[in-house]
């Protein structure tokens, strides 16, 4: 690989990339993600490369094994380019006949299309079909044009551009600006604005200062960050360097987690290929900036995606919280202004720094701007990963995307945010998706996990199940929230096994009060939420618990 | 070093800059409960029976006294509804697992925490850590800590070094707030070298 020295070479480089690319050449972009994975992808790959072989065929068509497609649902995906006939649910047995029909033929084969199970609408297209058409996906529709393991692939979708762009057209001060502009806020949970943390650590005193990329998505219910992160490491990695170059850090960490082995390889790969380019590392397309980028991976506990955890657990100590008296962006690992933001904040960057804060701005509600990833799961009929701007209703995001309630059951509740998060029942449904208007409701949208529930759901139960995580999770540092959730979790116990009694719903929230105030960490502060949002809106439910020894659902 | 001017419990109190406001107010004669802190070691802030209210940027919260740094013109209440609310329900919560630790004792009654309010899970530890960081920080030697995480964490010593380490040392169980450690140390001994003749390992 040539090592590229100027923004020049850089735009020759992509022209070169281009100039051997015909947009007419067939190619089968082939769904690699993680669900996919489950669903016997690598097999439906195999056996494309087989077909491909067997008919001869290397010259003219391109196999693409891609980052998730966003529509689990109905996985294994196939997209054939250049018309982009989208495939679902596609077997090795149905290959050969894709090869020969659709990839030569030309022919959209009818029994592999998308066909909407009320209307019976067919739609081959992903323009077409509801999922998709629905959703404004700037941040994950490059996912089926990639191949995450070539750089040239980004490039020639115009990556880098904007990394270029910053170090060259623009001082660290206005990307700054930019970002602080665009007010895009944390995407990992707490909506804190980017561009103000960023200004903390630049400020804060000190020469080495670190960024770092929160890729350990802990979640359960969550898996967006491992879509885009695996099906588009450059846009991250981009994101990450630009920032670094606002802040002012030549060392940035990437924590991911120990247990998604395609996604380390994805970053090792695209770390390993922006370095060759002049990417990343010492002066970077020759404009003095130099970088460099660790990894470092957890040890499969769920609260070292919280931030000091995070950084303690970089420093090689046991992941364990410490009191943010004073911010991580002050005084992070080993006591140096230390910047995290988690994939999807990072992600966002090139894009504000390509198209600017206006444009940004111009997506979403007053104060939540951009499109927003969120999983979606549950009781729902689309399962997958969904991206829409921010203000688009609950209502849209179920119906029109999701495709409703499966099996003519009623919707209940959507709950937010993962085991720190809460429920709100159907008669909010219109509410939209904002930081701070469902955080006002109780159910602050964390992350973006969207669990969608039907009427069959017992929301004693769903509490208890949070609860019964966190009771592993919580590190069992502070008294507070290791014996407030040991205590929360007995009583939801009794209360569902119909020994609950008066008085335990008071106990209930006089433990939340407690936990809430003392804990010393974000974990043991929010542990009570999913209690105290299904006490908000479902108290009835726990009564007939209580009194008739009953479940109502 | 500038002095830095705080008010607590009303009272105009003078500190340092970098001070917590534990130290600020043990200097000015003003007590703040504690059970997992320790002059010697680093501020831990696991028991939060130091939470204080204070008042801050026109925001009132609570904070673990023995961790937050003082600040100029900061107004703290070591006492309140809400603070003694806090530490009798964390007091409570503690007494389900050590209900005769010495330690606990005088500070139920004072915040007339139930002992019996909790079912009893004895465990006789409070996990305040200060055995594990006593070994740690000022010893050096690590030869207990602490096992797993939620609800299941314990203390435990670690044979291989309690073995070299503790015999001739034990300075750990005169810190331990409930008289277990003693105990955990037996039974490590117990498990580990069940020999009756048993002798200190040599060093290596």
């Amino acid at each position: 690989m040539p090592r590229i020295n100027s923004p020049a070479e850089l735009e020759e480089l992509r022209k070169g990339i281009l100039s051997k690319r015909d947009p007419d050449k067939p190619c089968i972009a082939i769904c690699a993600g993680i669900s996919c994975l489950a669903l016997g992808n690598d097999r439906v790959i195999s056996a494309f490369e087989e077909e491909i072989k067997k008919q001869s065929l290397e010259a003219k068509v391109d196999i693409r094994a891609t980052g998730c497609h966003g529509f689990c649902e109905k996985g294994p995906n196939v997209v054939i380019y250049p018309e982009e006939i989208c495939y679902i649910e596609v077997t090795p047995e149905d290959v050969p006949e894709i090869v020969s029909q659709t990839v030569i033929g030309k022919k959209v084969i009818d029994r592999l299309i998308y066909a909407d199970p009320n209307t019976g609408e067919k739609a081959a297209h992903q323009s077409e079909i509801p999922f998709y058409k629905n959703q404004t996906r700037h941040l994950i529709s490059n996912n089926t044009k990639i191949d995450p393991k070539s750089i040239d692939d980004y490039l020639a979708l115009g990556g880098y551009s904007a990394l270029s762009k910053a170090l060259f057209e623009m001082t660290t001060e206005q990307v700054l600006e930019e970002i602080k502009k665009a007010n895009l806020r944390g995407r990992g949970g707490g909506g804190f604005p980017a561009g103000l943390k960023w200004e903390t650590a630049r400020n804060a005193p000190g020469e080495e200062k670190y960024v770092i990329v929160n890729a350990h998505e802990g979640e359960p219910g969550a898996f967006m960050d491992r879509a885009l992160f695996t099906g588009n490491p450059h846009n991250v990695l981009e994101g990450l360097i630009i920032g670094a170059y606002a802040i002012g850090s030549h060392q940035g960490f990437i924590y991911t987690r120990h247990d998604t082995p395609q996604l380390r390889d994805n970053i090792d790969i695209a770390l390993t290929q922006a370095e060759e380019y002049g990417l990343l590392g010492e002066n970077i397309l020759g404009s003095g900036f130099n970088f460099n980028v660790e990894v470092h991976l957890d040890i499969g506990i769920f609260v070292s995606g919280e931030s000091s955890a995070l950084m303690r657990s970089i420093e090689g100590k046991t992941p364990e919280p410490r009191p943010k008296y004073i911010r991580t962006s002050v005084s992070g690992i080993w006591g140096k202004p230390s910047n995290l933001n988690n994939v999807e904040t990072w992600a966002n960057v090139p894009q504000i720094i390509n198209k600017g804060s206006e444009w940004y701005t111009s997506i979403g509600t007053e104060r939540s701007k951009g499109t927003k990833l969120i999983s979606l799961s549950g009781n729902i009929c689309n399962t997958g990963v969904v991206e829409v701007p921010m203000g688009t209703s609950l209502r849209e995001i179920v119906y029109d995307i999701g495709g409703g309630i499966p099996n003519g059951k009623k919707l209940k509740a959507i709950h937010f945010g993962g085991p720190m998060g809460g429920s709100i029942p159907e008669s909010l449904l219109d509410t939209p998706l904002d930081f701070d208007e469902l955080a006002k409701l109780g159910a602050p949208m964390g992350a973006g996990g969207m669990l969608v529930m039907d009427e069959d759901t017992n929301m004693v139960d769903v509490a208890r199940f949070f609860l019964n995580f966190l009771t592993d999770e919580s590190c069992g540092k502070c008294v507070p929230c290791r014996e407030g959730i040991r205590q929360m979790l007995k009583i939801l116990t009794n209360i569902s096994e119909g020994k609950g009694k008066e008085g335990d719903i008071e106990l209930l929230e006089e433990l939340s009060e407690v936990m809430g105030e003392a804990s010393l960490c974000a974990l043991g502060k929010t542990a009570s939420d999913p209690v105290l949002s299904t006490l908000r809106y479902f108290r009835d439910e726990y009564e007939a618990h209580i009194k008739e020894k009953k479940c109502p659902a | 070093m500038s002095d830095i001017l705080l008010q607590i419990d009303g009272r105009e109190v003078k500190a340092k800059e970098g001070m917590t406001i534990l130290e600020a107010a043990l200097s000015s004669g003003i007590f703040i409960p504690t059970l997992c802190h320790h002059e010697k070691l680093e501020p831990y802030g696991a028991c939060r029976i130091c939470t204080v209210e204070i008042e801050s940027r026109g925001r009132t919260r609570f904070v673990a006294a023995c961790l937050y740094p003082v600040e100029e013109n900061l107004v703290v209440r070591t006492r309140s509804e809400k603070v003694d609310r806090i530490r009798k329900m964390i007091l409570e919560l503690l007494l389900a697992h050590a209900p005769d630790a010495p330690a606990l004792q005088d500070l139920a009654q004072e915040y007339g925490a139930d002992k019996d309010r909790f079912e009893k899970e004895s465990s006789f530890c409070i996990l305040c850590g200060l055995c594990v960081r006593y070994c740690a920080e000022v010893k050096k030697k690590n030869a207990i800590g602490f096992v797993d995480r939620g609800a299941r964490r314990e203390i435990n010593f670690i044979p291989e070094i309690a073995s070299k380490e503790c015999w001739n040392c034990k300075e750990c169980f005169s810190l331990c707030p409930t008289e277990a450690l003693q105990a955990a140390y037996f039974l490590t001994e117990a498990l580990a070298f069940p020999s009756p003749s048993f002798e200190p390992a040599s060093e290596e």
